[in-house]
């Protein structure tokens, strides 16, 4: 059941909707938190106003990473928007390079091959556990347990290193394009990439011990940051969040794509719908993309082409239409909708991340009543990317 | 989807059909008669989840379209509502009463193209702009290279070149 505190000696709405708060009684302060502070995920700040260590209001500021990505999109051709797309959401980067290839392969008529299918399914689930590494660290490290962070940091670049193998770079890899993907595995990759994954299955057996059955990290997750189920799609709610609500939403099995009806798995799910329950399905969700990983190297195909032959890029003109492709990331349903008018530019790019979503309307709407301690904890359950948000 | 479609047609007046997949629709509807075809859709057809909104900025045709994307997850189908609106008086309805979340992508498009959408909350707060105060970035007329040059000074020593003409003199010098 969700906290119920008592409003009495709180602000009312006045006529307008908005909170009645009289900054000159000294009852209340207002203070900043972010954009720079480091229980802050990235660059956003939240206006809260408090009253003792509680929160009545919060807002969410965003803007400090603004790049102006969908305008650049239009002034590009569309092989040129490859660098931009891969840098709309710094830590999972795949998606994006997934979802647009898809949106332009659709309006395009292009088919891939096979074999590039599973390559782009094993990249997704590495980048799914890259972000999700990330996401332990941040959140063990808002609640102050730094070391959390530093063992996933380590076996995330382990995961790094198979990317580099893979792609020739780290964090952009560019990897994924129209019809297809740049190059088949490297010789060896499977057996690094289990070496790889079992270092991971290994330090999630340390994170358990120290993180999720720890008892102040229990005290200050069960229960807190609870989302009611009656918010999932008002809020437009999904991934983790709507999972550890106990809705088993995941784009992979509702709306299937790439070769996902070919792997055998079935969405986590959580039913507490606190920060605790969130942190737990991310990790479920973390060693199942083990165990796809895994499945994929047994079944992919290893023969035949990655590519299919595409117009001259540099003159590609796409016809009229649009359309919107979606995928599950690592915090929920990311989508492109791509509009075209026949020339070689993209009329319109729109990316539909969920952080924009969780953190903005949501978080503002969950900050209320919340202990001020425990917002960074909070703001970091919703798994937000600025980068994201600010396109 | 099509039966979808011949149903919605018999309670509402739809424009342009647009079948792009099997489960992805796009119709073209009057700005009066959005409302209540969306919360028909909400609340009798199952579209509950407001993927995004966004819009389009057809400058040529003196039009913005605004897109309403909506999922019904149980089916797994797609519905794109689409709007035009007179882009010299761009005013449309909030529909922040339906979904919560749809106040933030009205505050965005508000900001990025101009779009008012009257009464939706914290509407004119600024979203991400902090004091703009020329055309919205996002529509096609906004030149984002005169911007700069209006708003930015070169730094001292920095050229421009011609990049055909710094091509030839840097490959044949002696005809420079």
């Amino acid at each position: 059941m969700a906290y119920q505190p008592d409003r009495s000696q709180y602000p009312q709405p006045g006529p307008d909707g908005k909170l009645d708060i009289d900054l000159t009684s000294g009852k209340y302060l207002k203070l900043w938190q972010g954009p720079n502070h480091p229980g802050i995920t990235g660059n956003m700040s939240v206006e809260l106003t408090v009253c003792g260590d509680e929160v009545v209001e919060g807002k969410t500021h965003v803007g400090y990473l603004h790049r102006g990505f969908e305008k650049l999109m239009e002034r590009r051709t569309f092989i040129q928007c490859f660098p931009i797309v891969c840098r709309i959401c710094v830590p999972e980067p795949d998606f994006n390079e997934y979802c647009y290839a898809a949106a332009v392969e659709e309006l395009a008529g292009i088919e891939i091959p096979e074999q590039a299918r599973w390559i782009r399914t094993l990249i997704l689930e590495m980048g799914r556990i890259n972000s999700y590494l990330m996401y332990l660290g941040g959140q063990a490290g808002a609640l102050g347990q730094g070391v959390i962070g530093q063992w996933t940091t380590y076996v995330r670049d382990l995961m790094l290193d198979r990317f580099e193998e893979m792609t020739g770079a780290r964090i952009y890899h560019m990897f994924i394009l129209p019809g297809g993907v740049r190059d088949t595995l490297p010789e060896g990759f499977d057996g690094r990439m289990e070496e790889t994954l079992q270092e991971i299955e290994s330090t999630l057996a340390d994170v358990d011990k120290v993180m999720f059955h720890n008892a102040v990290f229990k005290k200050r997750t069960i229960g807190v940051g609870y989302v009611d189920p009656a918010l999932l799609d008002q809020y437009g709610i999904t991934g983790p969040v709507a999972r550890a609500m106990g809705f088993p939403r995941d784009v992979r099995k509702d709306d299937p794509y790439l070769v996902y009806p070919e792997l055998d798995f079935e969405p986590v799910v959580g039913k507490d719908s606190d920060i605790y329950t969130r942190a737990d399905v991310r990790r479920r969700d973390l060693l199942m993309s083990v165990d796809l990983i895994r499945q994929i190297l047994a079944k992919m195909p290893r023969m035949g082409p990655v590519m299919s032959p595409l117009p001259n890029v540099l003159h590609w003109q796409i016809p009229h239409g649009e359309t919107y492709v979606r995928g599950e990331c690592s915090r929920g349903e990311y989508g492109y909708y791509l509009v075209t008018d026949g020339s070689g530019y993209p009329r319109r790019v729109n990316v539909r991340g969920p952080s924009y979503t969780h953190a903005m309307a949501l978080l503002e709407r969950l900050i209320v009543n919340c202990n001020i301690s425990d917002v960074a904890a909070l703001l970091v359950s919703l798994h937000t990317y600025p980068p994201e948000i600010e396109r | 989807m099509r039966e979808l479609y011949q149903r919605l047609q018999s309670l509402f007046v739809l424009g342009e059909l647009t079948e792009q997949r099997a489960n992805l629709f796009f119709i073209t509807v009057d700005k009066d008669r959005l409302r209540p075809l969306l919360t028909h859709l909400r609340d009798r057809e199952g579209f509950s989840h407001l993927v995004l909104l966004t819009a389009v900025d057809w400058l040529e045709d003196g039009q913005f379209q605004l897109t309403y994307l909506l999922c019904d997850r149980l089916s797994r189908r797609d519905l794109g509502l689409r709007v035009m609106l007179d882009r010299a008086n761009p005013v449309m309805e909030s529909i922040h009463d339906l979904w919560p979340t749809a106040a933030t992508y009205q505050r965005e498009l508000r900001e990025m193209f101009g779009i008012d959408f009257p009464g939706s909350p914290r509407l004119h707060e600024e979203f991400i702009l902090e004091g703009w105060n020329t055309t919205p970035p996002y529509r096609r007329d906004f030149d984002t290279l005169e911007y700069a040059r209006s708003q930015y000074a070169e730094r001292a020593g920095r050229e421009t070149r011609d990049p055909e003409t710094h091509m030839r003199a840097q490959l044949y010098p002696e005809k420079h």
